[in-house]
C-alpha cells in the first residue's frame, strides 16, 4: 500500500470531479507526491546521520537533533498529502451509494429508471447536483482546512521555512552550548519553498473550485426561479391544446357511434 | 506477498461488507497501513544504529537496546494490522462456499451456462442466515485483536510516550549508563497517531456490530409481526434460503447416491483425484 495504490483509488473519483478538480488532482500527483518520492526523500535521507555536533559527548547529537526537528519535513508532507487527498473519498462513497440506489431501481423494474442495463449505470457519470453537491463542497472545504492547518504547523515548527546551516544547542547531556551542523541546508530550503509554492497553488485551485460550484448553484437556482415565472402561461397553453384534442376525439367517437346506430 | 497483495485479497471482501465495514477498510488501508509504509517505517529505520549509550564497553549498546525494545513498534503494528484484517477472510471463505453451492444447484437444475455462472459470481450476497453469524464473529475477532494489541503496547511501552533518555545497567555495562534514543518526539507523534486511528477502528467495529444486531432484530420483528401473511409466506418460504438449502441437499444426496452405486459396480472407476465433491 503506497502512493501508487492511493493514485488508483483517487483515479476513480476523478471521473466525477469538475475540470478544476481534475487539474488539482494532477498537480497533487505530479508536483507534490512525485517530487516527494523521487527527489525530496533523497535530500532528507541522511538528515540524522549527517547531523554533526561539535562534541564527542555521546547522546548530545541525538538530543539536539530531536530538539530542532520534532518531526521531519518529509513525514509532515506525507501526512499532509494523505489527509488532503482523502476527502475525495467522501465523494466516491456518495457516488457509489447513488449507483447502488439506481441499480436497485433498475432491478425492481421501475418505470422511472431510464437505463438500459446495469453496465450503463456502472459507467455513468453523475452530475454534481442535489446532495452530491453538498458532499463535494464539503470535501473541498475539508481539503482547504487540512492544507491550511499543515501550512501553519510547518510555519510554527520551523519558524519561516528556511533551513539554517548552523544551530546552537545546549540541551542535556551536551556539556555547554554546542554547534550543530545540518546536512544540505540549501537544497532543503529549495525543496521546502517548492513544496510550499505548490501547496499554495493547490489552495488557490480549491478556492476557485469552491467559487465555481457556488456560482453554478446560484445560476441554476435563478434559472429555475425564472422558469417558474413563465411556467403558468406555458401550462395554460399546454392544457388548452390538450383540451382541444380531447374534444375532437370525443366528437369523432360520438359521430362513429351515431353512424353505427343509424 | 506484501501490503499490496493483502489489499488485493481484501478488496474482494469489500463487496459483501456493510457500509460501515467499507469505511473501516478504508481507514485501515489509508490511515494505518499507508502511514506505516510511507512514514513510520522511515522514522524507526535507524532506531538501532542511532541508539547511543554513553560508554565504550562493547556489547553494552546491543544489550541495552534489546532490554528496552523487546519488539519494535513497527513490527508490533505490522502484526496488529495483519491479524486485524484477516478475520475478513472468514467472510470471504463463507461467501465463496455459498457461491459454490449456488453454482452446483444451477448446474443440477440445467442452468449451467457461462452467463448464469457469471451472474452468481457478480451478485452481492445478503448478510443473513449463517453468513450473518460468520460476519458477526469476524467483527468480534477484529475487536479482540485490536484490544489485545493495544494492551500489549501499553504493557511493553507504558504511557505511549517515547523518552529521550533511558538508564541501563544490564551486564556487560560497567554501571548505570545513559542511553539516548533517536527521534523520540517524532516517534511519540506517530505512536499517538496510530493509537488514535486504532481507537477509531475499534469504534467503527462496535458501531458495525450494533448495526448488524439491530438489523437482525428488526428483520425478526417484521417476520413475527406478519403472521396473517401466512399463505403468502408459504410461497415466500419457497424462495427462502432454508428451502433452497434443503433442495440443494436433496439433489446432492440423489447425485451422491447414484455416483456411489456406479462406483460400487465399477471399482476401477474410482481414481485418486476424482472424488465426488459432495461425498
Amino acid at each position: 500500500m503506497d502512493w501508487g495504490a492511493l493514485q488508483t483509488i483517487l483515479g476513480g473519483v476523478n471521473k466525477h470531479s469538475t475540470s478544476i478538480g481534475k487539474i488539482w488532482l494532477t498537480v497533487l500527483f505530479i508536483f507534490r507526491i512525485m517530487i516527494l518520492v523521487v527527489a525530496a526523500e533523497k535530500v532528507w535521507g541522511d538528515e540524522q546521520d549527517d547531523f554533526i555536533c561539535n562534541t564527542l559527548q555521546p547522546g548530545c547529537k541525538n538530543v539536539c537533533y530531536d530538539h530542532f526537528f520534532p518531526i521531519s519535513h518529509i513525514r509532515l508532507w506525507a501526512l499532509q498529502l494523505i489527509f488532503v487527498s482523502t476527502p475525495a473519498l467522501l465523494v466516491a462513497m456518495h457516488v457509489a451509494y447513488r449507483r447502488h440506489e439506481k441499480k436497485r431501481q433498475f432491478r425492481k423494474g421501475d418505470q422511472k429508471c431510464e437505463y438500459r442495463d446495469i453496465e450503463e449505470i456502472r459507467r455513468q457519470r453523475f452530475h454534481i447536483d442535489g446532495s452530491l453537491w453538498w458532499t463535494y463542497t464539503s470535501s473541498i472545504f475539508f481539503r482547504l482546512v487540512f492544507e491550511a492547518v499543515f501550512m501553519y504547523a510547518f510555519y510554527f515548527m520551523y519558524d519561516g521555512f528556511r533551513m539554517p546551516r548552523l544551530m546552537k544547542c545546549n540541551a542535556w547531556p551536551c556539556p555547554n552550548t554546542v554547534d550543530c551542523f545540518v546536512s544540505r541546508p540549501t537544497e532543503k530550503t529549495v525543496f521546502t519553498i517548492f513544496m510550499i509554492a505548490v501547496s499554495s497553488i493547490c489552495i488557490l485551485l480549491n478556492v476557485a473550485e469552491l467559487c465555481y460550484l457556488l456560482a453554478k448553484f446560484f445560476l441554476r437556482r435563478s434559472k429555475k426561479a425564472g422558469n417558474a415565472k413563465h411556467h403558468p402561461n406555458h401550462e395554460n397553453k399546454e392544457e388548452t391544446k390538450q383540451n382541444e384534442m380531447n374534444e375532437l376525439i370525443s366528437d369523432s367517437c360520438q359521430n362513429t357511434v351515431i353512424g353505427f346506430t343509424s | 506477498m506484501n501490503w499490496a497483495g493483502l489489499y488485493t485479497v481484501l478488496s474482494g471482501v469489500n463487496r459483501h461488507s456493510t457500509a460501515i465495514g467499507r469505511i473501516w477498510l478504508s481507514v485501515i488501508f489509508i490511515f494505518r497501513i499507508m502511514v506505516l509504509v510511507v512514514a513510520a517505517e522511515s522514522v524507526w529505520g535507524d532506531e538501532k544504529s542511532a541508539f547511543t549509550c554513553n560508554t565504550q564497553q562493547p556489547g553494552c549498546n546491543s544489550v541495552c537496546y534489546d532490554h528496552f525494545f523487546p519488539i519494535s513498534h513497527i513490527r508490533l503494528w505490522a502484526l496488529q494490522l495483519i491479524l486485524v484484517t484477516t478475520p475478513a477472510l472468514l467472510v470471504a471463505m463463507h461467501v465463496a462456499y455459498q457461491q459454490h453451492q449456488e453454482k452446483k444447484l444451477l448446474m443440477l437444475t440445467g442452468h449451467g451456462d457461462a452467463k448464469h455462472m457469471e451472474e452468481v459470481k457478480k451478485h452481492k450476497m445478503r448478510i443473513s442466515g449463517s453468513l450473518w453469524w460468520t460476519y458477526v464473529c469476524s467483527v468480534i475477532f477484529r475487536l479482540i485483536f485490536e484490544a489485545v494489541f493495544m494492551y500489549i503496547f501499553y504493557m511493553l511501552y507504558p504511557g505511549y510516550q517515547m523518552v529521550r533518555l533511558v538508564k541501563c545497567e544490564a551486564y556487560p555495562c560497567p554501571n548505570i549508563v545513559d542511553c539516548f534514543i533517536s527521534r523520540p518526539t517524532e516517534k511519540t507523534i506517530f505512536t499517538v497517531f496510530m493509537l488514535v486511528t486504532s481507537s477509531i477502528c475499534i469504534v467503527l467495529n462496535m458501531a458495525e456490530l450494533i448495526y448488524l444486531v439491530v438489523r437482525a432484530c428488526a428483520r425478526r420483528g417484521e417476520h413475527n409481526s406478519n403472521p396473517s401473511s401466512g399463505k403468502s409466506s408459504f410461497y415466500g418460504h419457497k424462495l427462502s434460503s432454508e428451502y433452497k438449502q434443503n433442495e440443494i441437499n436433496q439433489l446432492l444426496t440423489e447425485q451422491d447416491g447414484s455416483l456411489k452405486d456406479m462406483l460400487r459396480r465399477n471399482p476401477g472407476l474410482q481414481e485418486k483425484g476424482d472424488r465426488c465433491s459432495a461425498c
